[in-house]
This record gives C-alpha cells, sequence and structure tokens, in this order.
C-alpha cells in the first residue's frame, strides 16, 4: 500500500507541548508540510514570538529565532534584509499580534516587507492561562474578563485581517479555519499560496487562522470545535481579503 | 468500479486522547481505545474495523499530534 | 591617511561602515538623526541596508533579526529611544548575538531636553533590560577616539558575541573634529557557524534564543556563556586614560567630553603649583578598578565630574574601597560643567576645606 500521509520532514520528532486537542498541532503540521512540499526548508527561517507557540523552534526543522512578545515581525524583516533569498515566516498567536505587536505587524505590511505571518487567532491569551485577547469575543469569559467582555469597557474584537488588508502592502491576506477536516485542506492551500507570493517577492503575505484553545475556553476539544464554528466564525467570517492580480 | 483500501497506524503514545479524529472519519471506524492507557496516560485513538477504511486521512489531517500515519491502494 | 572635518554623528556612520557594518535599523531622536540620515545616504552605496523602523521597539529587534542572521548590524538612539531598547538588548545579550548600539545621551528624565548629558550611565553600565547581563560600553571622549572605537567595537561585539554600546553626548554627536579610519590591530574573531542563513539541507537548524524554561538550563546558560566571558572582557578589554594619579594632591575622575573640560581645570591648578591627576575610563563597563590603587597618600580627595546628578560615582567608590574622600561636582538637564567651578572644588579639597 503507498503511504498517502506521514509525518511531514518539515517537523522534527520532538512531540508538541500543546494541550490535547489545541489545534497548534495541526497549524504547525500544515506550515512544515507546506515548507517542505515547495522545497524551502533548506532555505527557511522561522521566527516565533512569546505565547504557546514560543517553543516552535523544537518543533520546525528549519533555523528559527525566538522573538520577544509582538515583534517577530521586526526580528523577521532584520533576517530577510540580510538574506533576501530566504523564506521567512513568523508564527504569531493573538496576544502577541493583535495585541503588543500591532505596531510591528501593521509596519511589516505597511513596507511590503517579503515574509509570511501565520496568524493564529484563538481569541484569548493561551500560555499565560486565558486572559482576554484582543480578539476575545464579547460575553466570552476570561481570567481578565470574568463576567465575559463587554464592549462598553474595552471594545469590540478586533478584526486583523479587514484592518490589514487596507495596507497596500499586504499583498495576500486571508483568513482561514482548522475546526474540521475540509476548513484544513483550505488553511493548507492558504498557506501555501501566501509562501508563494513570498517566493515570488510580490510582498507581505499574512493567513489568519481561527484556532481552539480547549483549556483556557473551559471546554473539551470537541466542544472547542463546535463553539468556534458557533460562534468565532459569525464575528471573523472565512475568506480572502486580498491576494495579488485583484483588479484595484 | 475502483474500491480505495485504506489502513492507518496509531503512534499511540503520542496521542493525547483528544478524540477530534473520531468526529472526521467518513466510515465512523476510529474511536477511543478505552481498554488502554498510553505512556502519557490517555485513552489513545484506534481503529477496530481497519476493513472498513478506505485512507481518506481526514484523521490524520485533524490529528494535532501527528499520531496517524495514512497507506492507502486502490483496488481494481 | 588625511584627516576629513566630519560632524561626530556621520563619522560614526562612516566609521561603522568602514568596519563592514552593512545593517542599519533606526528612528528619529534628537540629537542623533544625522547618523540614521547618513546611513540612509551611505549604505545603499555599499549595497547595505538602512531601514527606519516604526520605534526603536521595532529597531532594536530588527537588529536582533539581522545579527542572529549574521550580519554585521548597528542602531543609534538618545536617552529615551535608548529606553525603549533595553528589552531588546536583554534579549541579544542573552541570545548572544554581536551587534554596536550607539547612545548620543540627551538630558533626562523623561522627555527631558536635547542638550549634552551623561545622565544614562546607570543605564548603560547597569542594564536597562531585565536578568543577569553586561554589554561593553565605550565613551569617547573625541571624534578621532569615537571613530577608534566604533570600528573597535564590531570586533569586539563579534569576538565575544554580544552587544557593544558606544555612548556619546549631544556635543559628541553635534560637533564637528577631524578624523581618520585607521586600520585596527587584528583580533581573532571566531567563524560564525551559528547563524541562521537557511539550514540548505546540510546541517542542523541553528536556533536564535534566549529562552530556557528548565531553571537549572537557564542558570548554566548565565554562567558557564554569560558570566564566563564577562570575566575575561573584565580582564582584558579595559580601557582608561591617567595622568598623574601617582602625584597628586587631587585625583579627578570624568569620561567623554566632560573629561576635556576637567583636563583644563587640572591646567589651570598646575599653574597655580597644585598637582592634579586624573583617571578617564574609556570603558565604563568593565569599569578600571584597578588604576585606583596607584592613589597614593598624598591624594587628599578624588572629584569625580559628570553631566549628572552623580552615577559614576558609584563606581568611583567602589573602586577605592573607602581609602579616599569622594566628592562630586556636576551639572544636568543638559548644562556643561565650568572649568572655573571644578578648579574651586578641586582647591577646595586640596586646601582641606572639604
Amino acid at each position: 500500500m503507498a503511504v498517502v500521509f506521514d509525518r511531514t520532514k518539515g517537523l522534527t520528532s520532538k512531540i508538541f507541548h500543546y494541550c490535547p486537542g489545541c489545534t497548534h498541532g495541526v497549524i504547525h503540521r500544515l506550515v512544515a508540510e507546506v515548507l517542505e512540499e515547495l522545497d524551502v526548508l533548506g532555505k527557511a527561517v522561522g521566527v516565533a514570538p512569546v505565547g504557546c507557540s514560543v517553543f516552535a523552534y523544537d518543533y520546525f526543522n528549519c533555523d528559527m529565532h525566538e522573538a520577544a512578545h509582538g515583534r517577530a515581525p521586526a526580528v523577521a524583516t532584520g533576517i530577510k534584509r540580510v538574506h533576501p533569498d530566504s523564506v521567512v515566516f513568523t508564527y504569531q498567536g493573538d496576544g502577541d499580534l493583535a495585541s503588543i505587536g500591532t505596531a510591528e505587524i501593521i509596519h511589516a505590511a505597511h513596507r511590503g516587507e517579503k515574509i509570511t505571518t501565520i496568524f493564529v487567532n484563538n481569541a484569548i491569551y493561551g500560555m499565560t492561562g486565558g486572559q482576554m485577547a484582543p480578539t476575545t469575543l464579547i460575553g466570552q469569559k476570561a481570567t481578565t474578563a470574568p463576567y465575559g467582555r463587554d464592549a462598553e469597557h474595552c471594545g469590540m474584537p478586533l478584526k486583523v485581517s479587514e484592518m490589514l488588508s487596507t495596507i497596500d502592502g499586504a499583498k495576500f491576506v486571508e483568513r482561514v479555519s482548522v475546526h474540521n477536516a475540509s476548513n484544513i485542506r483550505k488553511t493548507k492551500k492558504a498557506i501555501k499560496k501566501a509562501f508563494e507570493i513570498q517566493l515570488k517577492g510580490e510582498g507581505f503575505g499574512i493567513v489568519e487562522i481561527l484556532s481552539t484553545c480547549p483549556t483556557n475556553w473551559g471546554m473539551t476539544p470537541l466542544e472547542g470545535l463546535k463553539w468556534l464554528e458557533e460562534n468565532m466564525l459569525p464575528y471573523y467570517p472565512l475568506g480572502n481579503f486580498r491576494t495579488p492580480g485583484e483588479v484595484e | 468500479m475502483a474500491k480505495a483500501k485504506g489502513k492507518v497506524t496509531f503512534i499511540e503514545d503520542r496521542c493525547k486522547g483528544c478524540e477530534l479524529c473520531t468526529t472526521v472519519c467518513p466510515v465512523n471506524i476510529v474511536v477511543m481505545n478505552r481498554d488502554e492507557i498510553n505512556i502519557k496516560g490517555y485513552h489513545p485513538a484506534t481503529v477496530i474495523e481497519m476493513d472498513k477504511c478506505i485512507g481518506c486521512a481526514n484523521c490524520a489531517m485533524i490529528c494535532p499530534d501527528v499520531v496517524i500515519k495514512v497507506e492507502r491502494e486502490i483496488k481494481k | 591617511m588625511a584627516k576629513i572635518l566630519m560632524k561626530g554623528n556621520e563619522a560614526i556612520g562612516a566609521a561603522a561602515i568602514k568596519a563592514g557594518c552593512n545593517y542599519f535599523f533606526g528612528y528619529p531622536i534628537t540629537p542623533q538623526n544625522e547618523l540614521p540620515e547618513y546611513m540612509s545616504r551611505e549604505l545603499p552605496k555599499v549595497n547595505g541596508c538602512f531601514l527606519q523602523a516604526e520605534s526603536e521597539v521595532a529597531a532594536i529587534n530588527m537588529v536582533y533579526g539581522a545579527a542572529g542572521a549574521g550580519a554585521r548590524v548597528m542602531t543609534s538612539s538618545s536617552s529615551p529611544g535608548m529606553a525603549l531598547k533595553q528589552e531588546g538588548i536583554s534579549y541579544i545579550a542573552g541570545a548572544e548575538l554581536p551587534c554596536v548600539i550607539v547612545n548620543i545621551v540627551r538630558g533626562g528624565p523623561g522627555l527631558g531636553g536635547i542638550q549634552p548629558a551623561q545622565s544614562d550611565y546607570y543605564q548603560a553600565t547597569r542594564g536597562g533590560g531585565n536578568g543577569d547581563y553586561r554589554h561593553v560600553v565605550y565613551a569617547p571622549s573625541t571624534l578621532q577616539e569615537t571613530v577608534d572605537l566604533v570600528m573597535e567595537a564590531f570586533d569586539v561585539a563579534d569576538q565575544y558575541r554580544m552587544p557593544v554600546m558606544i555612548v556619546g553626548d549631544g556635543m559628541t554627536g553635534q560637533m564637528m573634529e577631524p578624523v581618520e579610519f585607521k586600520e585596527l590591530k587584528k583580533r581573532e574573531l571566531p567563524v560564525k557557524d551559528w547563524i541562521t542563513d537557511g539550514t540548505k539541507g546540510e546541517r542542523e537548524p541553528n536556533i536564535i534564543n534566549s529562552l530556557f524554561i528548565d531553571p537549572q538550563e537557564l542558570e548554566d546558560h548565565v554562567n558557564d556563556r554569560l558570566e564566563a566571558k564577562y570575566r575575561i572582557i573584565e580582564e582584558k578589554e579595559v580601557l582608561y586614560e591617567e595622568y598623574n594619579v601617582e602625584d597628586a594632591d587631587v585625583v579627578c575622575i570624568a569620561y567623554g567630553t566632560t573629561s576635556r573640560i576637567v583636563k583644563n581645570a587640572i591646567a589651570e591648578c598646575e599653574a597655580e603649583g597644585l598637582k592634579v591627576g586624573l583617571i578617564r575610563p574609556i570603558t565604563l563597563w568593565p569599569f578600571p578598578h584597578k588604576v585606583f590603587d596607584k592613589i597614593t597618600d598624598k591624594t587628599k580627595g578624588l572629584l569625580t565630574v559628570e553631566m549628572s546628578t552623580g552615577q559614576m560615582i558609584d563606581d568611583v567608590k567602589i573602586a577605592i574601597a573607602g581609602r579616599k574622600p569622594v566628592y562630586f561636582h556636576g551639572r544636568t538637564g543638559g548644562m556643561i560643567p565650568n572649568p572655573n567651578d571644578i578648579v574651586n572644588e578641586i582647591k577646595k579639597i586640596a586646601g582641606g576645606e572639604k
């Protein structure tokens, strides 16, 4: 029988530290598969800032930088400017990108940095134990929003893809999700497209990936998938917001 | 009509018993092995009726911990 | 080599490029603006890359990325901007990345002013970032010395894999003096086999990182990697100027441009028959402790002169270890010390009025 699915060379053999059912693991695998399929593992340099994925340097089988919270796009800029032919990506959570790192992500897009950002949106701070993130939904409980997020008190959740799609340098902006098998396949396509845009030197690409956090949502992994579908999809519609070749 | 024949193998000690794979199998054969506990203390996922497997790899697609390897052949 | 009359900020840029620095990430802040401006003009000519970042925080993190990728890279700022970079500097020290950081100091605290000052001594030498780390700090007093130390700084950074800081002040950055770019004495520089230029399928991945979640691993990292090199640096890399230290009624301690004002004051006192010594630290870290042992019983007291309310004075007190009284004269906020005031202070100490 032919092997149709096996662990990609893009991942090391290390077991992920992520909680059971956390879809970070799925996203890691997709990124690694794409890097292998595009045959760029030897040129890839990843940047993982503070967050649950800060240990990504143990998992991706390519050169990696661990970066300060929110600063991965700046670190990636430094790397890409030194090695323009390398394939540079950042792998960031929403607490990192949409909060402390908003300036860096906006300006990386604004400068049209030829890097690829994998933006994992699970509507919460994971590593630090479930605090409210800028992407936490209205009414969603978090350890720093124990009564549920109240827009009157701290605003509406941030729609990053829509925001970044207004920036000319952001040539590829797409929001996808990994809450079921078919969407996982679509996510992989989007990741591949974003990296291809970097390889063609067209500019900045970002894939926002809706992801689960069973532990901090206080749910089982399966309930997490359902919650994402019923609550996150309506507020964070999936789809492409920018892709090269569009008639402006 | 050509018939797809699949086979899945689980690296049991990587499994964290999250059960995601049990929700995507088109022939509903992926189940949790309640009789066993792996090195992490979880019930690992498994397939008992392997003959029904069609090798679609949905289970491997959604597995967050790269537990599942999938093989497939098309029988004429 | 003919000397060229150059403005300090630009001379620093020229020296960096001469030293092979092809990458500069900066942000506007007075009084160092001419440096990023110079780099934005000159780096493209050597197909280097200048980038103005969205903030000093982003700039120092770009330096982190470029240094990890193996480039000779520099950034510069001034006091409040340097405060923003401190977390990044701590990461760079922890991840053992070579780079050069220039601080053209201005009056503080807060927005402060834009005139020259030396009130970032603590920040520079005690580390404004978190954790046990150090970095070499050079404090040049003339533009020629600035140029020499900038070029040296890149070699020191590569040799020890660490950030190296040049501390000037508004005068250093803004004044013009003739400079020449000399050949440096050769240093044994290690091969950069740890950089992230892509495995090319030929090696294990290189990882630039300062995270060690296991406490024993972090302690080992700090002791075996960082502290170990700091001890070597304290042994080998101390630089200072000394004048008449063993036969002085009063020994002054001053660095940077302030030391030149103190030299005038010393000349005036000598004209009146007083014997005055000077210790001028060139490395603020590692601080030149040993030279203080040369101070004899003849010396009545030490006078530390700074453009601050007194920060280096702590190190002077550590170095003299109570053997002599230590006095202070300083101006801050951008005010420059006046030679006459310094002469009066010296006379008071010499005359025993203090």
